[in-house]
């Protein structure tokens, strides 16, 4: 259909039959001001903030539901329609409390601010205000019945946005409230989408209320540093301390949404038991030395080692930064020259790229979730590990109809709406979806979403049988961390490099080093393998990076403290592939990023790796990785850049036991999650552990 | 039960089978035997659109309160919709001052399933529900056990008389909300969900009970259609007005001697209604104003009741006919405590959705609450009539004009009576000082 | 919770008045009728109800404050409802109302001690013609005066 054309405020404007004049309007700078629209979630016409003049029309209509016509001649600031925003706000006010100097949202309230616009400076209302008394939900959720406005923006970001339908509303009248699902409280995901698309104070969050006002903090547009669908988190930060994660500016790929990993659990940035100096072995116990010691002491081992032809073990991390991960292997294998370098997997992207090696346009975006005809997800429980693409998947089953296909072991939350959902044992994933084949072939197009149940072969027959669909097929698969595909893309593999260009030898992969009676150096840069398996050289010299003393640190030689994503810039790439930019907020005294500390050791070695500073690491990556030729201005404007697929086959077998996910879940973060009293505070609050 | 006399101006359509005191509901057997079912046998062998234009032609209109003409809102339904259509009945009857619901549902039940029946064919529908307010428990009985005899003679399930149709009907109980009168809200209610009203369009016709096209009509309405079938629409429409069709229920009530629902042709004269047909005011007193239609309906001064009942005529002097609620009001009567008394009815029924009817009402009852016990001051006349003129016309559903109408009309009718209960309160009180801006 | 075998006739008859999958829809008549036997929407109940219709609590919960009728608390075994909306109020109703606080000795929404009686002022009960009216649990009474509320409360205390 062709657009309409339509005056708004004297403006000729065009917009796609169905547009709602508030879509159309702001479309062309022109606010119209609304408390219970939200783009993208059911209309309510409740607040009556959004009544317009139409032409023809002898009452006002609610621009947030009516839509655009041919012809039509809307006012949206006519003297009748300003008159009537001043009622409404009068009427909202009269048992709203006017304690914005002691309200947490003071500063950043939509009701403050309509009423700086329109409202009038002095109350007619004289009667005594209905009152109900303030209540904790969660260890993060707080309602306070007299602020909410009942704009029903909470009850429905829960219940469309999430499927988790925790909120309701009770009464009515003067005395409607929201109520949480559990009587008194709150069993949900405790993302708190709630608290952030409230307009006013009524939600309030259990870490952030009374901490500070919105103008003492700078607002940091970084990556979360949990798990690995690469949401954009805001933290606001005061003298160096993160006070709060939020996402009100809805400009990441994520939208609107934030987990509650995303938006809260970034306490362990402050941990006491955070380590803020470097420790060496001295009489066999760890003690605080200074950044030269400990240099002088790690570089120093390492060079006699090298010298007389040792042998390394280096284990990278999953969520350090991909100018940290191609750092480190170049280090390893330029600096000490050798091929032992591995991460922890745990997903097979490495299969999945070659399988799909020369095509285009075969892998999947968090965009892709949302605009996808059809997605078949195998294996996960995205809700609880993929948050953000479970919550993509929900949102275009909503707005476009997706058909969904699940294929899991047990009940996951995507069967609410899934066409067809199907229970399978682990190992049987391939021929339980491959009895979806002709409802999927019906389809114009398919996601396909996997985790570590498909690895090895069962990639590539997975792909043989996304080709035998006769449809477009985009793949995704799941991994755990921050930066679990980083770390792959960088090469920090035993017989990959960066851009999984095969190397000569192969390495030892990280199980083998462990396994190594005759290991040398044992080099680990944020992980903590000997969580899970021990050490099997009783000599190795033992070099540890990480932000806490973890099993691996205690059993070190030296170690470093390093800053987590919080604390530096760099660079990300989540399970879809998609690069995005972190930016320091949090300052931690006594700390270096990793690529500092590895900087320094390749310096006080003696070693030329080139410059260290991220954004120049990160030209060499764009030059010399593949697939990272990407736009600067993408990312460096905080927008997400897609690598690009690998062109030509990677030789390599993965062994399946390699790849294992973590298992996470949303309350859960490896290392930091254990380290966050926030996450932890939640789960161990009675009662509030949300299962769909 | 018939718990008033009639009165011989009375033109007995609906009301034909009554015989006062009717102490029990008619049944079936009665029912058939005074020509019941026969205008359903007859619609039977009538194409919907048949059925349709005798409804129009009738010049029926809602008896729910807004007067909207029945045939059409039934031609309003998608024929070739592949959707199951349904039959919703308007029994939730709580407009103050109105009760004739009521008596048909207590004495002619079989009534309103033949005129359900008789839409139901008009639209193919394969279902209906009648929305009984929960007050009305006993009715809901009388209802159901009319239901069962229906059942029984063939004229609901399936295959009904014969023609291969069929058609289930059962009684829905409300449980205490005024706005689940309203059409949409109803509709909420009968899903399980808070009687919030929806969004419209789509309207019922189109999305109705369970997102089905839906008819969705008044008891009274209903229950007319019968007659219409059997005697046809000119018929119909030549009892009452050229554009307000038959007979319809008016509920008198207040100040008469005589109070009693009645039915009457539409467009009888108000004056005569109160006099001839109620009595006259009780007591031999001044007639002082009268609610027309419900308690929603702008007040009438005394001077301005000469004139016909009849939609067009109400509105013309800006009040409306509404739901049959003639509420009759002497000299003696307290205006103010009459309009506080039905703010704080509206403000106990608002559902809360949009904020103007949500605050405008707990607002306007605290405010009138005031004046009425004489604490008053002197800007809250103004205030009032601002405040119910910045609800009317911006509510989300029409409940916002229920509370906004009256109290414009009371404030600029019966000013000098607010104006009165202002002084007495001077002379008792002292005028508050200025309020403080918050109130914490 | 069990119920009446009326009732339960009663609730299976209900579910079936309903499309498929939409049982949702006796919900609120469910929660009126089970009131009637169990006195009062009780969290106990509520979760019943949930059950019984496939729906969360949190459903439920949010039709109990919606419906003026559904309540948490019991009332007495004769549930006193005088009316005082206009055509009421107009014919005495407000004084038949403190007429009956008086009488019981309790005031609106409250029990008497000994639980057989409770009082409610409340909105037009669809009984204005034959103003003032009182119901009595569900029966009707019409044309009240102080005098008919003194004896139908005691011909009611009698019957215990
Ligand atoms: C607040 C409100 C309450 C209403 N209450 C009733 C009611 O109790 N009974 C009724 O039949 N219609 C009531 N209506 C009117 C209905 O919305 C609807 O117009 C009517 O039932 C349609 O039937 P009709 O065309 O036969 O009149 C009410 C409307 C509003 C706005
Ligand atoms: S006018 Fe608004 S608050 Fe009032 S009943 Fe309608 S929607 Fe509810
Ligand atoms: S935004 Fe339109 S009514 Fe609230």
């Amino acid at each position: 259909m062709p657009d309409v054309t339509l005056t708004i405020n004297g403006q000729a404007v065009t917009a796609a039959p169905g547009t709602l004049i508030i879509e159309a309007a702001r479309r062309h700078g022109i606010e119209i001001p609304a408390f219970c629209y939200y783009e993208g979630y059911s209309l309510q016409a409740a607040c009556r903030m959004c009544l317009v003049e139409i032409e023809k029309n002898p009452k006002l209509q609610p621009g947030c539901t009516m839509p655009v016509a041919e012809g039509m001649v809307v006012l949206t600031e006519s003297p009748k329609v300003v008159e009537t925003r001043k009622a409404m706000l009068e009427f909202l006010l009269s048992n709203h409390p006017l304690d914005c100097p002691v309200c947490d949202k003071g500063g950043e309230c939509e009701l403050q601010d309509m009423s700086f616009r329109y409202g009038a400076g002095e109350s007619r209302f004289t009667e005594l205000k209905v009152h109900g008394e303030e209540q904790q939900w969660s260890p993060v959720v707080y309602y306070d019945p007299a602020r909410c406005i009942l704009c029903y923006r909470c009850v429905r970001v829960c219940d469309e946005g999430l499927g988790v339908t925790a909120l309701g509303t009770q009464n009515r009248g003067v005395i409607s409230e929201i109520i949480p699902n559990a009587g008194d409280h709150l069993v949900c995901d405790e993302c708190g989408m709630c608290i952030d698309i409230c307009p006013v104070g009524a939600l309030t969050s259990g870490t952030y209320r009374y901490k500070s006002r919105p103008w003492e903090m700078n607002h940091v547009g970084t990556i979360c540093a949990h798990c690995s669908d690469g949401c954009k988190t805001t933290l606001a930060v005061r003298d160096g301390e993160i006070l709060r994660g939020n996402n009100r500016d809805r400009s990441g790929i994520n939208g609107e949404f934030l987990c509650i990993k995303g938006r809260y659990a970034f306490d362990f940035v402050r941990h006491p038991e955070r380590l803020q100096s470097p420790l060496l072995r001295v009489n066999g116990e760890l003690q605080p030395v200074s950044w030269s010691e400990a240099l002088s002491a790690a570089a120093a081992k390492f060079n006699e080692v090298k010298a007389r032809g040792g042998r390394f073990g280096v284990i990278g991390a999953t969520r350090t930064t991909n100018e940290e991960n191609y750092f480190l292997q170049k280090f390893a294998r330029q600096g000490l020259g050798t091929a032992n370098i591995d991460h922890r997997r745990s997903g097979d992207v490495v299969t999945l790229l070659d399988a799909l090696s020369g095509r285009a346009n075969a892998l999947a975006t968090v965009e892709d979730l949302y605009t996808a005809k059809a997605a078949l997800v195998i294996g996960s429980d995205l809700a609880q590990q993929h948050p953000l693409f479970a919550f993509q998947l929900r949102a275009n089953w909503r707005h476009h109809q997706l058909t969904a296909y699940v294929v899991t072991p047990g009940p996951v939350r995507e069967d609410l709406y899934a066409a067809r959902a199907i229970r399978s044992e682990a190992g049987k994933e391939l021929e339980a979806a491959a009895s979806l084949r002709d409802d999927l072939a019906k389809s114009q197009d398919l996601v396909i979403l996997f985790g570590d149940a498909i690895k090895g072969d069962a990639v590539r027959r997975l792909v043989e049988f996304g080709d035998s669909l006769g449809i477009p097929v985009k793949y995704l698969c799941l991994v755990d961390y921050a930066n679990s595909r980083g770390a792959m893309d960088m090469g920090l593999l035993p017989d990959l490099g960066p851009g999984y260009q095969p190397t000569q030898t192969r390495g030892l992969n990280w199980r083998e080093m462990l396994a190594d009676p005759a290991l040398d150096v044992l080099w680990v840069v944020g992980e903590d393998p000997l969580e899970e398996t021990a050490l099997a050289s009783a000599n190795a010299f033992v070099v540890v990076q990480d932000l806490f003393l973890t099993e691996t640190a205690k059993r070190a030689d030296v170690v470093f403290p390093s800053a987590s994503a919080y604390e530096k810039t760099g660079t990300v790439t989540n399970s879809a592939g998609q690069v995005q930019r972190l930016k320091q907020a949090a300052k931690v005294m006594g700390v270096k990023p990793d690529l500092d500390i590895m900087g320094l050791l390749a310096k006080e070695m003696g070693l030329n790796l080139g410059i260290w500073i991220p954004d120049k690491v990160f030209e060499e990556i764009r030059r010399t990785v593949r697939g990272y030729n990407v736009a600067l201005p993408v990312i460096a404007t905080g927008g997400a850049a897609q690598t690009g697929a690998a062109d030509g086959r990677i030789p390599v077998t993965v062994p399946p036991e390699l790849i294992r996910s973590a298992g996470d879940t949303l309350f859960t973060s490896g290392t930091l999650g254990r380290y966050s009293g926030m996450l932890r505070s939640v789960m161990e609050a009675p009662g509030t552990l949300y299962k769909p | 039960m018939l718990f008033n006399e009639p009165h011989p101006l009375e033109v007995k359509v609906l009301t034909r089978r009554f015989e006062y005191p009717n102490a029990e509901p008619i049944g079936i057997d009665r029912f058939l035997a005074t020509r019941g079912y026969e205008g359903f046998r007859k619609a039977l062998g009538m194409t919907p659109e048949q059925i349709i234009d005798e409804v129009k032609k009738s010049n029926l209109r809602g008896r729910g309160g807004a007067g909207f003409p029945t045939g059409m809102k039934w031609s309003f339904v998608p024929r070739q919709s592949p959707k199951p259509k349904y039959i919703v009945v308007n029994a939730d009857e709580s407009e103050p001052g109105t009760c004739k619901d009521r008596i048909i549902l207590e004495n002619d039940p079989h009534r309103l399933i033949e005129g359900v029946l008789i839409a139901a064919r008009a639209i193919n529908a394969s279902r209906g529900w009648i929305y009984i307010r929960g007050e009305y428990r006993y009715l809901i009985a009388v209802v159901d056990k009319a239901i069962e005899e229906a059942y029984q003679h063939g004229f609901l399930g399936e295959n009904i008389q014969g023609s291969g149709w069929t058609f289930h009907l059962s009684t829905h109980s409300g449980a205490g909300a005024y706005e689940c009168g309203e059409e949409s809200a109803l509709l909420n209610s009968l899903e399980g969900l808070r009687g919030n009203p929806r969004l419209k369009p789509p309207f019922p016709a189109t999305s109705g009970a369970f997102q089905c096209p839906t008819v969705l009509n008044n008891v009274e309405t209903y229950s007319a259609v019968p007659d219409i079938i059997l005697n046809g629409g000119e018929w119909y429409s030549n009892l009452g007005t050229p554009k307000n069709g038959g007979t319809r229920l008016f509920c008198l009530s207040g100040h008469v001697n005589r109070p009693g629902v009645y039915e009457l042709p539409m467009g009888f004269n108000l004056l005569r209604l109160i006099n001839e047909v109620g009595g006259g005011v009780r007591g031999g007193r001044k007639l002082k104003a009268v609610i027309p239609g419900g308690s929603s309906c702008p007040v009438l001064k005394a001077e301005e009741c000469d004139l016909p009942m009849d939609h067009e005529s109400l509105a013309k002097i800006g009040s409306m006919l509404g739901s049959g609620g003639v509420v009759v009001m002497d000299e003696t009567t307290d205006m103010v405590k009459a309009m506080f008394r039905i703010m704080k009815f509206y403000a106990h029924e608002s559902c809360g959705w949009c904020i103007p009817c949500r605050e405008g009402t707990a607002w306007l009852k605290k405010l009138l609450g005031r004046l009425d016990e004489g604490l008053g001051v002197s800007t809250d006349i103004d205030l009032a009539n601002e405040l119910a003129r910045n609800m009317l016309g911006k509510t989300f559903c029409a409940l916002g004009d229920a509370a906004a109408m009256p109290t414009i009309s009371f404030v600029e009718k019966f000013r000098g009576e607010f104006e009165a209960k202002l002084k007495s309160a001077q002379a008792q009180a002292p005028v508050p000082g200025a309020q403080p801006l918050a109130v914490l | 919770m069990t119920f009446s075998p009326e009732l339960e006739a009663r609730f299976a008859r209900m579910l079936r008045n309903y499309p498929p999958g939409r049982q949702k829809g006796a919900l609120i008549p469910m929660l009126l009728y089970a009131q009637d036997e169990t006195g009062a929407v009780t969290p106990e109940l509520v979760q019943e109800v949930a059950n019984r219709l496939s729906v969360k609590p949190v459903e439920v919960e949010e039709v109990i404050g919606f419906y003026s009728m559904l309540r948490r608390k019991p009332m007495g075994k004769y549930h006193v409802q005088v009316c005082t909306n206009i055509s009421c109020l107009l014919t005495g109703g407000e004084e038949l109302f403190e007429h009956a606080c008086r009488k019981l000795g309790i005031g609106n929404r409250e029990v008497t001690p000994d639980g057989q009686f409770s009082l409610e002022e409340v909105e037009c009960m669809g009984a204005c013609s034959w103003a003032p009216a009182v119901e009595v649990n569900y029966d009707f009474h019409h044309k009240m005066t102080p005098e008919k509320f003194d004896q139908l409360i005691d011909s009611l205390a009698k019957r215990q």
